[in-house]
Formats: structure tokens, C-alpha cells, sequence
């Protein structure tokens, strides 16, 4: 369980975390959704209590992270930045995180294991691939067999099996009741893999929904119509919250209305469909139209700093 | 999907062990090790603290018949026997900083505090375990040192000096406590700077930069300031001689052990505060 309130981190004259609140559950895969650079890091490095909140506080499992005893057993955590140095082998990275909590040797190499690095344990991570460097990570984030698990971009540099790994993985700590916390900028990862959304934008929350509701939310009403009649049908759907775009001759995108509304008017008109679709937005689109405004803001913002520079 | 594959495959540990001291130290031990850089530092600084004493022991020796009486007055066993701790004292100082600012530079540091988020364990572990190191390590070379110098000067009697004379043993051990604190004191540099550049370019302008320009001030000056420097009274606990301008070992040692204590004080508040 994370819980943040009012979270608000500043970097001199930035605001990288604006007002940030939300709760994380036990028991489902959470998403953390936003473009590079709207603040998914900060917000995971507050909660670990690396930065301290310039206002608001936020609690894992009902406490501040400093505060727990033994800290690896509550969150497990893999940081988007490398958190592990390049002269050290994995195992000996991984055995010096679990002595400080008095972890067995054994369990060390039990999550070696897990994480399929068995064979270049002893190699300096330094001479690591990044989906190598990944996993060790996912290693010393479940090494004390953490209740809740938060992990940055935990699919970058893992290739197609990896990426599958890890998905399974997450929804199997979720079903052991596990609070499972991650962040992404991959829409499409996130709608395979989480329940519930989180999204940010520059520093804000966007929405805060389960990924189902947030999918057909996005979607609004978008008919796609083929008919022969097409100039015919726009005439008879026309009105004041209803635009039409016109893909090809015959082909109709429809904003505004049902695809029931659609065949209704159409047959009341007379006029003959042969291709009525609603159309449900990727969550990918769903999410660009969530941050739309954010991105332009911030793009004009920096043409803005250019012009004065 | 099937209900199996929302397993993972991690498997439960029944344990639940809290953060202590010694388990962060034991830790600490653990990571200071497991780095090259570590194992090549103090070989170096064992190396040096032997070769240069034997080196100037088999020069001094071999010129000694050629040596006016001013120069012969000038050579003095323990000096021969401890010059290498000028030296090593670099690589030690090296390490020290190496030790905190090598977790900065990787971003080790943020493993680090995720494990022990108090922060000031992973400091006191550090401290405790690389200057034990440092100390148990260097003793073997100063005793070496002192030894192997005077077996090659064997034929010279007036540079001959017993281990049991007064003051030798605690000047030839002393060549250890000073690395060690010099190392300890290189930590907390490193601690406050974060940097590796930055903390050893500190750590050499207090050390071999200061010093020098205190010659500028007037001698009265000099005199009375140049012995409260970090590096001069540090240098008395093995040194057997003190001038009328020096501290006494003990007071010496203790003034170098304040200003190795300030360090880790200012360490110890910044590391709490800062942002990692």
C-alpha cells in the first residue's frame, strides 16, 4: 500500500511533482502512466525517500519509508537510473543489499537464479547489457520478498521473452496480494499488464482509473460509416455537437454520436449502410489525448525559453 | 491466460531480519572487497610504505663514506624507516574517497539508501570498516619498513636504533594510525564533496597545498599556525623528534582525530539532508 498526499517536489526554480495524491492497492497492478520527463521518477524517489518533498508527504504500508526496520522487506524497488556499481559482480551487489538486512547467502542465489543470471553472476556489472543490468535490478528489488514492489520502466532493454517474463511476473506478485507500483511511458505495455492507472502529466495527476474504465472513456464516440450515400447521411446526423470527417468518398468518421444513433437516423433517412464501427481509441491514443495539452504546454514552454536565451 | 501462470516464480522467505549497525558494516566489508579498486590501492600503499624506506636505506648506505659530517647529522633512522607513509598516505587518501564518492559516481549511493534509508549506518560503516582495514593492512609494512631499513644500515652503528628505545614503537606504529586517519579523514572529504575529482583535489589542497604557502605568512606566523594544520599535527605520531614549533605526538594525534571527526560531523548533517 503507497499512499501520497498533496506530493510536491520543486528543483530549484522546477516543479517536477505538483500536488501529487493517490493511493496504490494491494492485490492488482497499478500503472504509472506519463510522458518522459512528467515526473514518474521523482515521484518513486519521494517515496523511497531519496528527495525529500518540498510539501505533502506520502506513507508505504501506513509509514514514511525511513521509518521502517527493515526497509527491503516493505518495498522493493527498481530505480529507473542505475543503481549499482560497475566494478562489482552481480552476486556480491546482491549480497551486500541482503547482509544489511541479514538476508542468507542462499537467498541470494535463489533470485540469481530467478532472474536468469546465473551464468555471468560473477561478472562485473559494468560489462552488463542493459536487459542484464535490468533483471539485476529486478533481483535486488525482490530480495527481501517485499510487500509492496515498485519498479521505474521495468521493460526497458528487455527483449520480447523478457518483456513477457516480466509481465508475468508482475501479475503473479499482484495475485500473491502484493502491491505491485509501475511506471511506464508505454501505453500498450500497460494495457496488457495493469488494472489500474495512475496517470500523470507534468507533474499532475491526469486520471486515476481502473485501465478499462479508462480505455472506453478515451474512446468517446467514434463511428467509422461507409455508405453509399454518404453526402445524404451527413446531412441527416448534422448538429451542433456532431463532426464529421470525411477519410474517402463513402468512408465517414463520426465524432459525437452512438453507432446506434448513427443506424437510426440512417434508417429513418432511408439511407443504406454498409459499415457501421465503433471504434474503441488504443489506450495509447486515449493517453496522448490525456496529455495532449501538457506535451504542447511544455513544447511551447521551451521554444518560449529558447526565444529568451 | 490460465490462473497457474499468475504465479510468480519468486520464491517466500520467511525472514525478516531489521537494519542493524553490524549487519550494515558486515555489509560495508562486503563492498569494500569486492572492488579492484580497493585491492589495488592498498597493495600500492603497501608496496610504497616498504620500497621507499629500503630504497633510502640502500642510498644512504652505499653513500654514507662520501657524506660530509652535516649530511651524516641530518640522516635519521626513523625518518629512513617511515618515509613511505608520505607516500602511501596518497593511495590510502585516494581510497577514502573512492570508498563514498565511487557509489555517487556509479549510482550505487541510491542501492545503498534504499537498504538503509537512516543513511547514517551506511557513514559509520564505512568509517569503522575501511579504517580498520587501513590500519590492520599498514602494520605490516611500517614494522617491514622499520626492520628491512635497518638490517641494510646494519653497518652504520650510529644510524642503528632499537624498536624497544624510547618513542620508536609508537612512532613506527604510529605510521599506521596515521594512514588510517588520514584515510578516515579522505572519507568524510569524499562524503561531503561527492565527487571523485573534486574530493581528492581537496584532500591534496589541504594536505600538500596549505602547508606550503604558510612559508608566505611571517615566521612568527608560521610558527604558530602551521602546527594546528591537519597534516602537521597529524605527522606527529610518527615522528619521533618534535620541534619547538610542533605538538607532542598524543596532543598532535588528537587535534588530527577533531579535525577527522569534524569531517564526518559536516558528512553525517549533509548526507541526511541532501537529496540523493
Amino acid at each position: 500500500m503507497i499512499e501520497a498526499h498533496d506530493l510536491t517536489k520543486d528543483y530549484g526554480d522546477k516543479r517536477a511533482v505538483d500536488g501529487l495524491s493517490f493511493s496504490v492497492r494491494p492485490g492488482i497492478v497499478t500503472g504509472f502512466l506519463g510522458p518522459n520527463g512528467s515526473g514518474k521518477s521523482t515521484t518513486m524517489r519521494l517515496i523511497l525517500e531519496l528527495d525529500a518533498p518540498t510539501r505533502g508527504e506520502v506513507t508505504v504500508n501506513g509509514k514514511h519509508y525511513r521509518e521502517h526496520a527493515a526497509p527491503l522487506h516493505e518495498v522493493g524497488a527498481l530505480l529507473e537510473a542505475r543503481s549499482v556499481h560497475t566494478g562489482r559482480s552481480a552476486y556480491n551487489h546482491l549480497l551486500a543489499l541482503a547482509q544489511t538486512h541479514g538476508i542468507p547467502r542462499r537467498r541470494v542465489e535463489e533470485l540469481i537464479d530467478l532472474v536468469g543470471l546465473h551464468d555471468v553472476a560473477r561478472k562485473r556489472a559494468g560489462q552488463f547489457s542493459l536487459g542484464m543490468g535490468q533483471r539485476l535490478g529486478i533481483a535486488s528489488a525482490l530480495l527481501g520478498d517485499p510487500s509492496t514492489v515498485m519498479l521505474d520502466e521495468p521493460v526497458n532493454g528487455l527483449d520480447p521473452e523478457g518483456i513477457r517474463w516480466m509481465r508475468n511476473l508482475l501479475k503473479g506478485l499482484a495475485a500473491e496480494g502484493r502491491t505491485v507500483f509501475v511506471s511506464s511511458h508505454l501505453m500498450s505495455e500497460m494495457a496488457l499488464t495493469a488494472d489500474h492507472l495512475v496517470v500523470i502529466g507534468r507533474g499532475r495527476k491526469i486520471a486515476d482509473t481502473s485501465t478499462k474504465e479508462f480505455l472506453s472513456q478515451a474512446s468517446g464516440n467514434v463511428v467509422r460509416v461507409r455508405s453509399p450515400q454518404a453526402a445524404e447521411l451527413e446531412r441527416l446526423i448534422a448538429g451542433p455537437n456532431v463532426t464529421v470527417t470525411v477519410l474517402q468518398p463513402g468512408l465517414l468518421e463520426v465524432h459525437g454520436l452512438t453507432s446506434a444513433q448513427i443506424g437510426d437516423a440512417a434508417a429513418a433517412g432511408g439511407v443504406a449502410l454498409h459499415e457501421l464501427t465503433p471504434k474503441e481509441a488504443s489506450l495509447e491514443e486515449a493517453f496522448m489525448d490525456l496529455t495532449r495539452e501538457d506535451v504542447e504546454f511544455k513544447a511551447a514552454e521551451l521554444e518560449d525559453e529558447e526565444a529568451a536565451a | 491466460m490460465s490462473a497457474h501462470a499468475h504465479v510468480s516464480q519468486l520464491p517466500r522467505t520467511a525472514h525478516t531480519g531489521r537494519v542493524t549497525q553490524a549487519r550494515v558494516a558486515l555489509s560495508e566489508w562486503t563492498k569494500l572487497h569486492s572492488l579492484r579498486s580497493t585491492r589495488w590501492s592498498l597493495l600500492v600503499g603497501f608496496l610504497l610504505t616498504i620500497a621507499l624506506p629500503v630504497l633510502f636505506a640502500a642510498v644512504t648506505s652505499s653513500h654514507w663514506g662520501s657524506m660530509s659530517p652535516h649530511e651524516r647529522a641530518d640522516r635519521h633512522p626513523l625518518d629512513i624507516a617511515l618515509a613511505g607513509v608520505n607516500l602511501s598516505q596518497l593511495a590510502i587518501a585516494v581510497l577514502g574517497v573512492l570508498v563514498i564518492t565511487g557509489e555517487y559516481s556509479t549510482g550505487m549511493i541510491r542501492a545503498s539508501f534504499t537498504a538503509v534509508p537512516r543513511r547514517l549506518p551506511v557513514l559509520w560503516a564505512k568509517t569503522a570498516v575501511f579504517g580498520s582495514v587501513a590500519f590492520l593492512l599498514m602494520v605490516p609494512p611500517v614494522l617491514i619498513a622499520f626492520f628491512a631499513s635497518q638490517a641494510i644500515l646494519s653497518r652504520h652503528h650510529i644510524l642503528q636504533i632499537s624498536f624497544s628505545h624510547p618513542g620508536v614503537a609508537r612512532s613506527v606504529i604510529g605510521g599506521a594510525v596515521y594512514l588510517m586517519l588520514v584515510g578516515i579523514f579522505a572519507l568524510g572529504i569524499g562524503a561531503i564533496v561527492r565527487n571523485t575529482a573534486g574530493g581528492i583535489a581537496a584532500f591534496a589542497g589541504i594536505f600538500f597545498v596549505i602547508p606550503p604557502l604558510m612559508n608566505v605568512l611571517p615566521t612568527s606566523w608560521n610558527n604558530a599556525i602551521s602546527q594546528y594544520l591537519p597534516s602537521e599535527a597529524g605527522r606527529q605520531v610518527f615522528s619521533l623528534t618534535h620541534g619547538d614549533h610542533s605538538l607532542s605526538p598524543w596532543p598532535g594525534t588528537a587535534l588530527f582525530v577533531g579535525y577527522c571527526a569534524l569531517a564526518l560531523a559536516i558528512a553525517a548533517v549533509l548526507l541526511v539532508r541532501r537529496d540523493t
